[in-house]
């Protein structure tokens, strides 16, 4: 455990503390454990070792521990003891499928998730499911109920382990197509091994105590051999030990443990598109498992690729795929030399073991290309490299030079005349030039032929060339005879030369060809991710997605978010049908975070594919992709590929929204929140205060024996009497706040004298007011003005309060009306040291206490005169006169209605009329 | 005067206010009776035979409005009204229903007192004088003569009439309501535009600065009232 942690030196302690990062793995692994069922896999080496009779029998124990036990799938082949552990256990029917007129059972999933059972026995883990159930497989039943908290007994055989797979096979001779991922053995809580010694088995089977179909009695007695037995036994063993091994270090790992730890090897998988290729990950998944090693399963992507057949591309996305199942990471890279490329993967990634598979090639082939697994070894340095040699019994590659397009005869018929056009120009300088020279011009046409129309018909041309030049040009002429030996040379050259010229022509064709498919599929992703980043927020995604979808790939498309607890359809476009059978499958992708639907193995029956919009941080939902016209042809693996890239590219982008979405929310409420807390501190404040000077003064008068003299007493009931009107005011205010927020504000506009309006406000402010010297200015003919006189003389208290409280006492204060416009204008003046201009903008803000605080207040007077002004489509603003002092103006529509805009302050320059003293 | 020792009905639910005029009113010379309910402050209202009566307009068991109707059916006592900011509509609803004034809460006990004064003024009927005056202004209703500061105003019909509304009611707000149908005709209640220009031009032709009157007064939202005894 190495850390960087200079100037420290380590200590015992530090070393054997436990590792922060295996703790958090192991608490994950827990995490996720609690919220599913636990899960006991009964294995056994053979059918017939009494698995599901064990089951039973533990099934039993729990139902008398009060468990709520029921069996979901249970087949005892007839035998009479396992039958006899069944009777008691409820067990739950099961459902019957007609598959082209047979009837098959299979266990009722449905039925079983809603008993919600504590535990349920599901016997066969491996076994394949009838057409038409959800899933292919009863793994896959078995993880759904699982992923419901109920937690299942159920029982396997150790040849259906995925990664032991060939090794069985090899054993046994015999393949066994059900097999169950290892992932599910490495979740499972407990696995238990069943075992009995062989001879004991093969007993049991002459007994008639292990179930044998009866077309299968021959091959059966061929797999219960003493040998077969001793090395799957043998198999099971050392599978379970190396599980125990791996809790054991999890375990040391966990308690600060000093033991063998894991070095960090990591163990790289390099495929190619042989059929080697699975066979090729099982064991890279073996040695992986066995050193607890990361492992990545890599294939570098040669022009040559797209000569592949359609086969051989399969037989490579099947085999990334399995190692995904398998646990590693798959990796597809593009070059033209696959050694090369792994070399330098494999070093950027401390790869600290490489797999390869011994080449099939002929030796030759070999000696003159070299060999892959040759280069790797003398390049990789410090890494270890295992070859894995071939199966018995796996095929020769078949020689793969032939274009996949159909062979057309139009290139070769072009190709023999060009070789005949070239004979006949051959003729027409014949005797002027050496023949020699002649060989020239067929090489040209070689060359042009291996350009245009490839490997193929070069050859051809190559050949045709040698024989039309020996017929036609070497003497003795037109025989195939040859009188100078030094001719042959000349053929050589000349065959070789095309042959290695066409093969050069056409592969750069070949590679200009996969070029333009990557730069295609690349475009197609930028494109689509710039028109995700432009998208703005969650609800442009969907449709920006379809539209790429659909042009990219020709499919409808239909994509479902989440809305609450359901999943709705927040895109679709063409003719893509939303029945309910559709929605489920979609539901069930969100739910499980697995693609589901046509050409997959849950739910294939649907009619369009549904793959899940998956980040790391989980499901944001699912894309539909449903082909035009049912018959066209499934998606080819680079198509899954880049449509796989389109849905996480979509997935990002939705997340990414969401959570700006989200973080814009958050600061919302933070906003609010903090506004909130203003409000309370500073009504607080402004409440107690007053409170405060009232309870003083009166407790004082209260306690008074009659020694206080007049002025004092006189002074106490004025400071309460002040308390109490700044109280009355702070409960206007709060009021009026508080009808303006709700909403509850009516208006009652009647056309109002502005002069009356001035008037009014300033008896209202009666004493505050004395004293000061008020200019006015009304232009005289200004016209009444509809507007909620109760409201708008409140608008001018404020204000006035406001210039009052602001500026020095004596200072005059003005006030001005004006029409602007269509607005009337009322600007109210003082000659106070005004306010900071950075604080304008905020002056009308609720709580800005703005300027000079120590005025106290909870600045409301502002908020509330901007409310009551925009109630009537006016605006308040604010400014720093030159002359001095600050300058509020509002505007209120002289027509009652009108646009909200006002006049500028450039109209100032408008006739000032004196004001009618 | 007669304000001494009168006897005031007092009906609010708040024994604060209730407690407060109290102590306020008898110290002032005044005998207070008290109600609670609306119900009980008409049963008072026929077996004390106050003077002056203090409702408040919200009142637990009927509407302070419904009150002052049914006391208005038998009685013309004067009622003083008590209501809170932002209850305009209900303070005209209750001028027009028969209040004689109104006081907004919180108040001083100056202000209750002035109303009071002016209410009982106006029930004893102490305005036939023929010539009224506040300040510089002198109206002679005998001979229909208004001055200012002794210099004669030529006023219109219109706004002659409305002056001697106010005068008549001198101290006592009177609302736009009661005001138009007094000197329009009850056909203009809702001519609210033709009261404004005339209070307008008055005041340009009374006051000395229009924009701060000192004798025509403006009850936001309420109505009118000509100031007294400055």
């Amino acid at each position: 455990m190495p850390r960087a942690n200079p100037g420290c030196a380590l200590t015992a302690d530090d070393l054997e503390r436990p590792d922060p990062e295996a703790l958090l793995k192991q608490a994950q692994a827990e995490e996720r454990r609690k919220r599913r069922g636990e899960l006991r896999i009964f294995l056994g080496l053979a059918a017939g070792v009494g698995k599901t009779y064990t089951t039973l029998e533990a099934a039993r124990e729990q139902l008398a521990a009060g468990r709520d036990v029921v069996v979901a799938y249970v087949e005892t082949h007839g035998r009479a003891e396992t039958a006899a552990l069944l009777a008691g256990l409820p067990v739950i029917p099961r459902r019957r499928l007609d598959y082209r007129g047979v009837a098959l059972d299979e266990m009722d999933l449905d039925a079983v998730l809603s008993r919600r059972p504590g535990l349920a026995i599901v016997d066969e883990l491996a076994h394949t499911n009838a057409p038409g159930s959800r899933h292919t497989r009863r793994f896959q039943d078995v993880e759904e109920l699982l992923d419901a908290g109920i937690d299942v007994y159920t029982t396997l055989n150790i040849q259906h382990v995925e990664s032991l797979n060939d090794v069985v096979a090899q054993i046994t001779g015999i393949v066994v197509r059900e097999t169950v991922p290892d992932r599910v053995l490495e979740e499972a809580d407990e696995v238990i091994l069943i075992d009995l010694p062989p001879d004991e088995l093969i007993q049991r089977l002459h007994e008639g105590k292990v179930y044998v179909p009866d077309q299968a009695t021959h091959a059966i007695e061929k797999f219960f051999r003493p040998g077969n037995l001793t090395a799957l036994r043998e198999l099971s063993l050392r599978y379970l030990a190396q599980r125990v091994d791996r809790q054991m270090r999890t375990y040391m790992g966990a308690h600060g443990i000093p033991g063998p730890w894991p070095a960090g090897e990591r163990v790289l998988v390099c495929l190619g598109p042989g059929p080697l290729a699975e066979h090729l990950v099982r064991a890279g998944r073996r040695l992986a498992a066995s050193l607890d090693a990361e492992w990545i399963a890599l294939f570098i992507e040669t022009p040559d690729h797209s000569r592949l057949s359609e086969s051989e591309r399969e037989h490579i996305a099947r085999a990334l795929h399995l190692a995904e199942e398998l646990g590693a990471r798959a990796e597809t890279l593009t070059g033209i030399s696959p050694p090369q490329e792994i070399v330098r993967y494999a070093r950027a990634h401390n790869v600290t073991k490489i797999l390869a598979g011994a080449s099939l090639r002929p030796r030759w082939e070999r000696l003159l290309r070299g060999s892959l697994v040759e280069w790797i070894i003398r390049h990789s340095e410090n890494m270890d490299v295992y070859i894995i040699s071939t199966p018995v019994g796996t095929p020769r590659p078949v020689a793969t030079s032939q274009d996949q397009h159909p062979a057309s005869l139009w290139p070769y018929l072009v190709s023999t005349s060009i070789v005949a056009l070239v004979t006949i120009l051959g003729f027409l300088i014949h005797g002027r030039l050496e023949p020699t020279n002649l060989t020239m011009l067929f090489l040209l046409a070689v060359v042009i032929v291996a350009l245009q129309w490839g490997r193929g018909p070069a050859i051809l041309a190559a050949a045709l060339s040698v024989a039309a030049f020996d017929f036609f040009f070497v003497p003795p002429r037109f025989t195939m005879a040859v009188s100078d030996t030094q001719y042959l040379l000349t053929f050589a050259g000349l065959l070789v030369v095309g042959l290695v010229i066409s093969a050069l022509a056409s592969r750069v064709r070949e590679q200009v060809r996969a070029a333009h498919e990557r730069e295609a599929s690349t475009a197609a992703l930028y494109a689509l991710s710039r028109d995700l980043a432009a998208a703005s927020g969650v609800p442009g995604i969907p449709e920006a997605v379809a539209r790429h979808v659909t042009s990219v790939f020709g499919r409808h498309v239909a994509i479902f978010l989440p809305v609450g607890d359901t999943l709705d359809v927040a895109f679709q476009s063409g003719d893509f049908p939303l029945d309910t059978n559709e929605r489920a499958v979609a539901t069930w992708v969100f739910q499980h975070g697995e693609p589901a639907g046509r050409g997959t193995e849950t739910l294939p029956g649907s009619s369009a594919r549904y793959l899940p919009l998956k980040t790391a941080q989980g499901i944001r939902g699912v894309l539909g992709v449903r082909p035009a016209d049912p018959g066209d042809p499934a998606l080819s693996p680079e198509q899954r590929r880049l449509l796989e890239a389109f849905a996480s590219q979509a997935a990002l982008a939705i997340e990414r929204a969401q959570l700006a979405a989200e973080a814009r929310h958050v600061q919302v409420l933070q906003e609010t929140e903090r506004l909130q807390t203003a409000l309370l501190n500073s009504i607080s404040h402004d409440l107690r205060t007053p409170l405060a000077s009232i309870t003083g003064a009166l407790s004082s008068l209260a306690q008074d024996g009659g020694s206080m003299d007049e002025p004092s007493r006189r002074e106490l009931l004025d400071t309460a009497k002040d308390g109490a009107v700044r109280l009355n005011r702070l409960v206007g205010d709060l009021l009026d706040m508080t009808r303006l927020e709700g909403g509850a504000l009516r208006l009652r506009k009647e056309p109002s004298d502005v002069q009356d309006l001035i008037g009014t406000a300033l008896t209202q402010l009666g004493e505050t007011i004395s004293g000061r010297p008020i200019e006015i200015d009304i232009p005289p003919g200004l016209p009444f003005v509809p507007l909620d006189f109760v409201l708008i003389s409140r608008v001018l208290v404020n204000l006035l309060d406001n210039a009052v409280k602001y500026s020095p006492p004596d200072s005059p204060i003005t006030i001005r009306a004006r029409a602007v416009g269509p607005n009337l204008e009322i600007e109210v003046a003082d000659r106070g040291p005004g306010i900071p201009e950075s604080d304008i903008p905020r002056l009308f803000d609720m709580f800005s206490r703005g300027r000079r605080s120590a005025h106290g207040g909870v600045g409301l007077g502002l908020a509330i005169c901007r409310g009551f002004v925009e109630a009537h489509a006016g605006e308040i603003r604010a400014e720093n006169r030159p002359e001095g002092g600050l300058g509020i103006a509002f505007t209120i529509p002289l027509n009652g209605e009108g646009p909200r805009q006002s006049g500028g302050a450039d109209e100032r320059a408008g006739s000032s009329h004196p004001g009618n003293r | 005067m007669s304000e001494q020792g009168l006897r005031i009905l007092v009906i609010d639910d708040e024994q604060a206010i209730r407690r407060f005029l109290r102590v306020a009113l008898s110290a002032q010379g005044h005998k207070v009776v008290e109600a609670e309910t609306g119900a009980d402050g008409l049963t008072a209202a026929g077996t004390s035979r106050p003077d002056v009566i203090i409702l408040d307009l919200s009142l637990p068991d009927v509407d302070g409005i419904e009150v002052l109707r049914r006391l208005r059916e038998w009685t013309a006592t004067p009622v003083i009204v008590l209501s809170v900011r932002g209850q305009e509509e209900d303070k005209v609803a209750a001028l027009d229903a028969g209040a004689d004034d109104y006081v907004t809460k919180p108040f001083t006990i100056g202000e209750l007192l002035a109303r009071i004064r002016v209410a009982l003024r106006h029930a004893t009927r102490q305005t036939d004088e023929p010539v009224f005056s506040t300040g510089d202004l002198a109206v002679d209703l005998a001979r229909r003569l208004v001055t200012v500061a002794g210099e004669e105003v030529p006023l219109t019909p219109t706004e002659y009439d409305l002056l001697k509304a106010l005068v008549t009611y001198a101290g006592k707000v009177l609302t736009h309501h009661q005001l138009l149908t007094q000197v329009w005709g009850a056909a203009y209640q809702r001519e609210r535009h033709l009261l404004q220009v005339n209070i307008s031009n008055l005041r340009r032709k009374l006051e000395r600065d229009p924009a701060r009157p000192q004798y025509i007064l403006t009850e936001a939202g309420v109505g009118y009232r000509l100031r007294v005894g400055t």
